[in-house]
């Protein structure tokens, strides 16, 4: 190869030319490494002041009911956080993704085509609203009228405890997750009707072909199709609640208490936390906050790790079926 | 049983583009009528506007009549569900249920009845369908393994086999062979043979020679210009057809002189 | 060619009446109709089971099965309308959804007992299905439409030429007036700074997962952008606070800002672009390099200028996300009322920080800035998203049909 270039009358050429591809490769790996180096900074610098503030804490990290990091005996836990995190995040799931789903299905298979393709292009459109448009319009505009729904919440089911309510204005975790379940059913609707639209159109005229009706369509072919899409949509509209911090910090009223209740205002996430707290906090109190936000992390990450398995095996299980 | 279809007039449409126009002609019942002709002459858009699968194509759309034994297939209050019940349908390219096993494959469209089988009746009768589309001997020790491991020629054996599950009165095969190699079309061939004593079956084909080899009757479709929809040209006992055509035309394309 | 056809025979309107009565599942006693019975088929049928333990034979299906009239659904919906209404007004229910439900609630099982009564039960879960599919609609419908009507309607009045080129200097929460400029300023700054240090890194690292990325290193790099895609926003500025302000005490600046914005475009850049390198055929890098030209030229001038518009739909609606970013910023910029054009010294402002500070403030001249200024933002970034979009059609590659 060598030996046939250099023969070449355009050798001069070719060696510049394989100049330009090493400078143009490097840059290429540089940048890759550029990014991997700066992951791996975060990644330690994190844990680093993370580890720094657990060693300082006197209480518990996963069980304390308390956030105190000024002074000389910080004591600080997330439970708190964690619970509020969660239950918002699956109120807002369980709330979204049914909603989503049908949503994506009507796009897709049931709504006039003359509006379906807009009414697509609207849901695109509102995936991309900033969250602290949600978080505006859910304290000033959600809140007052949850508070009537939430007394007949309390009337029929203020039994159970879990759905009893004081009277307090409604900025508690179910207001919360009823916000962000409106903040999450654009990008879920999305992907999921992405998905379903992939389903083989040979499948379903199998179905059509074998006197199925609109509905045994969607159940015999598109559902079992979409199922892992679902369910991926469901995890990535998951992540962004999970992480959510403006929405959450205009509409919750935060305390480090869990209340039975859901309805009842209090109690925290850590996206919220770290927002209300990182003004007054020291140092110290920040390498606390970044505890938190390293456990919000990896729990987003978990969440996405999963999403992202269950895609791969769908892939693979879609080249095999088509 | 198999039911005798008149076709009356019949214009299809996708969007404002004519596919076919103003065709008549019958389909004898228990027998094997060919739809022979050029690409995009719209031979499968008749054949789908024989169980109303015409109308799922976005812009599709149909002018005419359609008499299954009397009944006009798009009447009034006529139920396409009901249609195409009756009226099953094996496609080109095989399209088993891929999230199904070969079992629930040919069990879905009894299942869609609503009526509850006992296991050992739906045994018996997914076990007759295989039996009936030559594929019982294949298939009998993986019946609950996915039907998109099976091959080819044995998918489409099983879409037929699901299709007559459910006992419909005509079946109609879009170019049932033309994704298959020699020996599984060989197979179907012998399969459309057995059928047909039961059912009415159209098939549409590309291949002159498998016309000539299931079929009774041929019916031959051209387009009179590119861009114009397709038109019947003639349709007439296949014997006729292959050796004594009264078209100039069809002789010409039956001998390969064009299309 | 159609003498030798045989005319259609006149359909019997008669029998035709008659089936259209009969319930659905039993055998019509017309001639097309035949009973159904496995047994009366050619011997190619073999009877399975003795007839006691036959199978039912599947119903036979009536073309024309007994159908609702199509008043009958309007009238449900009357009924169940004044149903509702006679429910709030006889148990005092002082919300209108209430009502509402619970009319929704009495139309969709009214429906679905009448039409499984009628039509069966397969038809019956059908039309349950689509109720419910439109219903899923309407609910999705009702806060989404309340969003944007509510930010247009209660931001609209405050925007105009003063709110836009005036600062909210001097001005306090509870006095009217003040504007966006130093906020609009500020989000420009920031974004531009962030694209310009996450473009670059994130084209070429895409170019090298693409193009040249083989082996181990290139596997490293895929999953750390997977990894980086999931760290929320508060993470990054936490991170670029502690680092940045409290370590390298650099001080709030529009820049810090930036850093974070970066850190959270880079994965969004590489994976767009990334997917649009994959759609590139091999065909033409093979065909390009068969001509003699070197790889980065095939690169720069084949294979990007094919999917540019693609890359530049993905730039788009990242940047459109990060300009809506709040989180970060709320950390790193401070917030001013001033106008700072310096985004490299000192507290900035930007539009997500605005409509969060205006919101705390708590007054009514406060919210109505707030509002304003959340309008704004929304129309920054559809207007971003509608560029990119057009740039998709425009350039972008053309989906299959």
């Amino acid at each position: 190869m060598n030996a046939t270039t250099q023969r070449h009358p355009g050798g001069a050429s070719r060696r510049a030319a394989r100049l330009g591809d090493r400078i143009f490769a490097g840059l290429a790996k540089g940048s890759g490494i550029t990014l991997l180096l700066t992951m791996a900074a975060v990644a330690v610098f994190l844990t680093v002041r993370a580890t720094l503030a657990l060693r300082e804490d006197e209480g518990n990290f996963l069980t304390t009911f308390e956030w105190r990091t000024g002074g000389e005996d910080p004591e600080f836990g997330i439970a708190v956080l964690l619970f509020g995190t969660a239950a918002s995040s699956l109120i807002a799931m369980l709330l979204a993704v049914p909603v989503a789903v049908g949503i994506a299905l009507f796009l897709t298979h049931y709504a006039p085509r003359r509006l379906a393709a807009p009414i697509a292009w609207l849901v695109d459109l509102l995936a991309a609203v900033p969250s602290i448009v949600y978080g505006l319009w859910g304290a000033l505009y959600l809140v007052p009228r949850l508070t009537g729904c939430y007394e007949w919440l309390d009337g029929a089911f203020g039994w159970t405890g879990v759905l009893s309510y004081a009277g307090a204005p409604a900025r508690s975790l179910m207001t919360v997750g009823i916000l962000l379940a409106v903040m999450i059913l654009p990008i879920v609707t999305s992907v999921t009707r992405e998905v379903f639209r992939q389903t083989p159109r040979a499948t379903q005229e199998a179905a059509l072909a074998l006197g199925a009706t609109r509905w045994e369509v969607v159940r015999m072919t598109v559902l079992p199709f979409g199922r892992s899409g679902i369910v991926s949509a469901s995890m990535l509209g998951l992540g962004r609640a999970l992480g959510e911090t403006m929405a959450v910090a205009t509409v919750l009223s935060p305390s480090f208490l869990i209340h039975a209740s859901l309805l009842d205002s209090g109690g925290g996430t850590f996206a919220q936390n770290i927002a209300s707290q990182f003004k007054e906090a020291d140092t110290a109190g920040r390498d606390a906050l970044i505890a938190s936000g390293l456990v919000l992390f990896l729990l987003t990450l978990l969440v996405n790790g999963a999403a992202r398995l269950i895609i791969a095996r769908r892939r693979e299980y879609a080249g095999a079926a088509l | 049983m198999a039911k005798r279809i008149d076709v009356h007039g019949l214009t299809a449409y996708y969007g404002a583009h004519k596919a076919i126009e103003d065709i008549t002609m019958h389909v004898e019942p228990t027998s094997v009528t060919a739809f022979i002709g050029p690409s995009g002459c719209g031979k499968s858009t008749l054949l789908r506007t024989l169980n109303r699968m015409h109308e799922v194509t976005p812009g599709g759309r149909v002018e005419g009549k359609v008499l299954l034994d009397n009944e006009d297939l798009y009447g009034p209050e006529v139920d396409p569900v009901a249609v195409r019940r009756t009226v099953g349908m094996v496609f080109q390219r095989p399209n088993p249920f891929p999230t199904m096993s070969i079992y629930d494959n040919v069990a879905a469209g009894l299942r869609l009845n609503g009526i509850r089988y006992r296991k050992s009746e739906l045994d018996d009768i997914v076990e007759r369908n295989l039996r009936g589309a030559n594929l019982w001997h294949e298939v009998k020790d993986r019946l609950n393994r996915p039907g998109s491991g099976l091959s080819g020629g044995q998918q489409q054996r099983l879409c037929i086999a699901r299709a007559i599950a459910v006992e419909p009165e005509v079946l109609l095969m879009d170019e049932p062979c033309s994704a298959l190699d020699p020996i599984s079309t060989l197979a179907i061939e012998d399969l459309i043979d057995k059928l047909k004593t039961r059912y009415t079956i159209v098939i549409v084909t590309h291949n002159m020679q498998q016309a000539a080899r299931v079929s009774d009757r041929t019916a031959f479709f051209n387009l009179p210009a590119v861009g114009r929809p397709g038109r019947l040209i003639e349709v007439d006992a296949t014997e006729k057809i292959f050796s004594n055509p009264s078209v100039p035309d069809t002789e010409d394309y039956i001998s390969g002189r064009f299309g | 060619m159609t003498g030798r056809l045989r005319p259609p025979e006149d359909p019997g309107g008669e029998e035709e009446r008659l089936r259209a009565a009969m319930p659905p599942g039993e055998p019509g006693p017309t001639r097309d109709l035949p009973a159904g019975a496995p047994g009366a088929r050619p011997p190619a049928a073999p009877s399975p089971a003795p007839p006691g333990a036959a199978p039912p034979p599947a119903p036979r299906p009536v073309l024309r099965p007994p159908r609702l009239p199509r008043w009958s659904l309007a009238a449900l919906l009357t009924g169940s309308l004044a149903v509702g209404t006679a429910a709030g007004l006889i148990c005092r229910l002082s919300s209108h959804l209430q009502w509402g439900l619970i009319a929704a609630a009495v139309f969709v099982a009214a429906t679905f007992g009448l039409t499984a009564r009628v039509e069966g039960r397969r038809r019956a879960a059908d039309r349950l299905a689509a109720l419910l599919v439109w219903a899923c609609f309407a609910v999705a419908v009702l806060p989404l439409a309340a969003l944007v009507g509510e930010t247009v309607a209660r931001g609209a009045p405050g925007v105009d030429g003063y709110f836009l080129t005036h600062s909210m200097n001097g001005v306090l929460s509870w006095q009217h007036g003040g504007g966006v400029y130093h906020a609009l300023l500020g989000t420009l700054e920031q974004v531009l700074l962030a694209s310009l240090l996450a473009l670059p890194v994130g084209l070429l690292t895409a170019v090298y997962l693409v193009e040249y990325g083989r082996g181990r290193l290139a596997a490293v790099v895929t999953f750390f952008v997977d990894v980086m895609a999931g760290i929320p926003s508060i993470v990054a500025g936490l991170f670029v606070l502690s680092l940045w302000i409290t370590i390298l005490d650099l001080g709030y600046s529009g820049l810090a800002g930036s850093l974070a914005l970066a850190l959270l475009m880079t994965p969004i850049v590489v994976r767009s672009t990334e997917e649009m390198l994959r759609l590139v055929p091999n065909e033409l890098r093979e065909a390009a390099l068969a001509l003699g030209v070197p790889k980065w030229r095939t690169t720069l001038r084949v294979v990007l200028p094919t999917c540019a518009g693609g890359i530049a739909t993905g730039v788009m609606l990242a940047l459109a996300r990060i300009a809506g970013e709040t989180a970060p910023i709320l950390l790193l910029v401070f917030g001013t009322n001033m106008i700072n054009r310096d985004p490299f010294h000192g507290a900035q402002s930007s539009l997500p920080l605005y409509v969060y500070e205006q919101w705390s403030f708590g007054t009514e001249p406060a919210y109505e800035r707030a509002w304003a200024a959340a309008l704004v933002l929304i129309a920054l970034v559809m207007l971003l998203n509608l560029l990119a979009r057009a740039l998709a059609r425009w350039k972008g590659p053309r989906p299959g049909p």
